[in-house]
């Protein structure tokens, strides 16, 4: 679904992702893991489309299309998901307007007929209850005065409603206690199925217990410095990200 | 921002004028210029009263003695007052009794507007009074109206037929002296809307009137008069498109509105003039002197505005709070791009006691424009206990426009209390990605932001008028992407 091949990003003359490759298939879950500040949001953002990063080296591809060539609206609509770190606030526009427009702009692109209220209302009501969302939360204005918690809980929402192929989910778990951390896992894991495939960053094991991924890599200063399966994430929180950096020898800054 | 972003914002509310066409309609037109001559034609083919003539005479020899108004912020060329045609009427049969029986070629004319009478019809309980070119073509749901006692004309007719109402009312909130243009309009006006509202009766549908300027180089001066007896009510809606051209037009209205004891008039405006090219030729200038008084106790009167169209905008919707307890309200979302400028805003004059007035104005400049607020908030000696609220929001988009906001304040007594809120913020890139992010393009989320930002102003619009209203704060900014 997802090949990533010797990525390299920054901004202006800073170099972030130093050479990333990764292979991402359907049905797959893969875990990022790293200290903050190794990357992982500007991986997530560059893979959305974010125009303020430069792309200096390396590909990417997604469904045998180039992704790096797509504007981000149509990595959207050909099911790129990213659960933002920071969901942005939009003074007075309703959060159900706001997904309506989505789901039909999306609905647009592959050349079906937009849903009608009655069916956004089915729609809507459906996904609801399955990410446990509150009616009220999604009529006020999108994000404006949510707690972090139901930032996090609108963006699963919305990834619930868009039903992405490809779901990139930035620290979700972060600022969530444990029950709603239990919430966004089975949100996810009844979303998963054999095509479509999740990218988790985040910095807790915790998460791990209830969204088992297939893969867990490790992120430091810009590359993917050791991959491994879910046993990895726990070697990580026993020993802390000092052992990584002990462990592989990093080439020198540039 | 980075320079890529800015530049398909700045596209996208780069837009070109949808409703640029002229519609042939044949006019019978008075000559070029202004004096006592022409004003005497108006009269004679409106085959006015004598009372009214002289009224006209002696508002053009004191419009003579007036100088034109130099404080707003905005700048134009001199306006060339001897070049204007004060008098054009489209050729017509006379008095058509059906919507179906106006001029082809006008009909069409709305049909590419989007606001064809057919349509309008169809629209549940509005009523429709089209001035076009300065005369009234088409009157719709009159006898409904007429029913409950509801007077609902062409200022032109109820010179005719109610001259005892006009002649009272006319003139009684903006006198003819009172400004530059509004002594001008009171020259020349050629047609506009009356309304009247008698004791105790709620009238049931909205009234609405398009305008249009139509003729090359007709300076278009309505004169709009809207009475609301003891306990009446009255929701009001004015709406209009111009055609493009390269000749700055003037349109210089006047309009009145008196609310006695109890009387609630509810006036909307959404106003879609030719704002000029991108480079800032042609457009519509823009000079209205509106206001209304709040003459009997508890009486209310709520101006709302949309404002996108037009190259200068220069339009203070005032209430004069008079009666005991009676409350103002100033709803305004103006929209600036390319070269257009707005001097815009309100004066809220509390003079009655127990008085309040609300002040929500939010405007948005994009492009290269200029948008100012500019309101007034006087409460008098007598106004006791009287009470304001002020928020005044800007948002910009991109780094080359400007906004301003003018508040002056005069309160002159202890009791009162008057607040004033104002904030200016910027559409962030982040909030076009997480938009983009989500399937939908850089232009609809323009639309989308600001529809968000206006949303409290674009509540108090009727239902039927406010999605109109939507789709022209985004026709206003939108245009080719990326
Ligand atoms: N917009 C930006 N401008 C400048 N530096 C940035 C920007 N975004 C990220 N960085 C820098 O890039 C590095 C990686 O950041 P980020 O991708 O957010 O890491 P993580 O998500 O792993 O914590 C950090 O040093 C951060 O300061
Ligand atoms: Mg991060």
């Amino acid at each position: 679904m997802l090949t990533i091949k010797n990525l390299h990003a920054g901004i202006e003359t800073k170099k972030i992702l130093k050479g990333i490759d990764l292979e991402i298939k359907a049905g797959e879950v893969h875990a990022i893991m790293g200290p903050n500040g190794s990357g992982k949001s500007t991986l997530a953002s560059v893979l959305a489309g974010r125009e303020n990063y430069e792309i200096t080296e390396g590909s990417v591809t997604y469904f045998g299309k180039d992704l790096l060539e797509m504007s981000p609206e149509d990595r959207a609509r050909e099911g790129v998901f990213l659960a933002f770190q920071y969901p942005v606030e939009i003074p007075g526009l309703s959060t159900t307007n706001f997904i309506k427009t989505s789901v039909n702009e999306i609905r647009k692109y592959r050349g079906e007929e937009p849903l009608d209220a009655v069916g956004f209302l089915r729609l809507m009501k459906e996904k609801m209850a399955l990410v446990n969302i509150d009616q009220s939360l999604l009529s006020r204005p999108l994000n404006e005065g949510f707690s972090g918690g139901e930032k996090k809980r609108n963006e699963i929402f919305q990834m619930a409603m868009l039903q992405p192929k490809l779901a990139i989910m930035d620290e979700t778990d972060s600022g969530l206690d444990i029950d709603a951390i239990r919430i966004v896992a089975n949100s996810v894991n009844k979303l998963r199925n054999k095509d479509n495939a999740v990218l988790l960053v985040t910095h807790y094991q915790r998460l791990l217990d209830y969204i088992i991924p297939d893969f867990v890599h490790v992120m430091y200063n810009g590359r993917i410095v050791k991959s491994g399966s879910k046993e990895l994430a726990l070697e990580l929180e026993e020993k802390g990200y000092d052992f990584i950096k002990h462990e592989v020898s990093l080439p020198e800054e540039a | 921002m980075n320079d890529v972003l800015m530049s398909t914002i700045e596209q996208t509310v780069l837009s070109d004028y949808k409703y640029g066409f002229v519609s042939n309609i044949n006019a019978e037109e008075a000559p070029k210029g202004l004096n006592e001559d022409i004003i005497r034609f108006i009269s004679a083919k409106k085959q006015e009263p004598q009372w009214l003539l002289e009224w006209r005479l002696k508002a053009y020899r004191q419009w003579l003695k007036l100088e034109e108004p130099k404080w707003s912020n905005v700048t134009y060329p001199a306006i060339d007052f001897q070049d204007i045609i004060y008098y054009s009427a489209p050729k017509q049969r006379v008095g058509p009794n059906s919507i179906d029986e106006i001029d082809p070629e006008l009909k069409r004319t709305f049909d590419k507007l989007g606001i064809s009478l057919d349509e309008q019809k169809r629209l549940t309980g509005v009523a429709v009074d089209v001035v076009v070119d300065s005369v009234s073509v088409a009157t719709s749901f009159k006898e409904q109206l007429a029913d409950l006692g509801i007077i609902f004309c062409s200022i032109s007719e109820a010179i005719q037929k109610h001259p005892e109402l006009v002649r009272k009312y006319m003139g009684s909130i903006v006198p003819p002296t009172d400004n530059y243009f509004a002594a001008l309009n009171s020259a020349v006006f050629s047609d506009g809307s009356f309304c009247y509202i008698p004791k105790g009766i709620r009238c049931p549908m909205e009234l609405s009137t398009y305008f249009r300027i139509n003729a090359e180089n007709t300076g278009q001066f309505e004169r709009t008069l809207i009475i609301a007896e003891e306990g009446s009510y009255v929701s009001y809606l004015e709406g209009c498109t111009a055609p493009m051209r390269d000749e700055n037009q003037l349109h210089a209205a006047v309009v009145e509105l008196i609310a006695l004891d109890r009387a609630e008039i509810k006036y909307s405006t959404v106003q879609n003039w030719y704002p000029g090219d991108k480079n800032g030729n042609g457009g519509i200038y823009n000079f209205v002197t509106k206001r209304g008084i709040c003459q009997g106790v508890n009486s209310k009167i709520s101006w709302t505005q949309v404002e996108t169209g037009s190259a200068i905008t220069w339009k203070y919707p005032s209430v004069i709070l008079k009666g005991d307890n009676s409350i103002g309200e100033f709803y305004s979302v103006a929209v600036t791009n390319n070269h257009q400028q707005a001097d815009t805003g309100t004066k809220m004059m509390h003079l009655g006691k127990n008085t309040k007035s609300r002040i929500v104005s939010k405007g948005i400049s994009a492009g290269v424009s200029n948008n100012s607020y500019r309101g007034l908030v006087h409460v008098n000696k007598n106004a006791v206990n009287s009470r304001n609220f002020s928020q005044c929001d800007s948002l910009l988009l991109g780094d080359k426009c400007g906004a301003h906001t003018f508040p002056y304040i005069e309160v002159k007594n202890s009791s009162s209390v008057v607040e004033h809120e104002a904030t200016t913020s910027k559409i962030g890139e982040d909030q076009i990605f997480y938009c983009n992010q989500r399937g939908i393009d850089t232009e609809t989320a323009v639309a989308l932001i600001i529809n968000g930002f206006a949303k409290e102003v674009m509540n108090q619009l009727p239902m039927e008028f406010a999605v109109e209203a939507q789709k022209l704060l985004a026709i206003s900014l939108e245009g080719s992407v990326g």
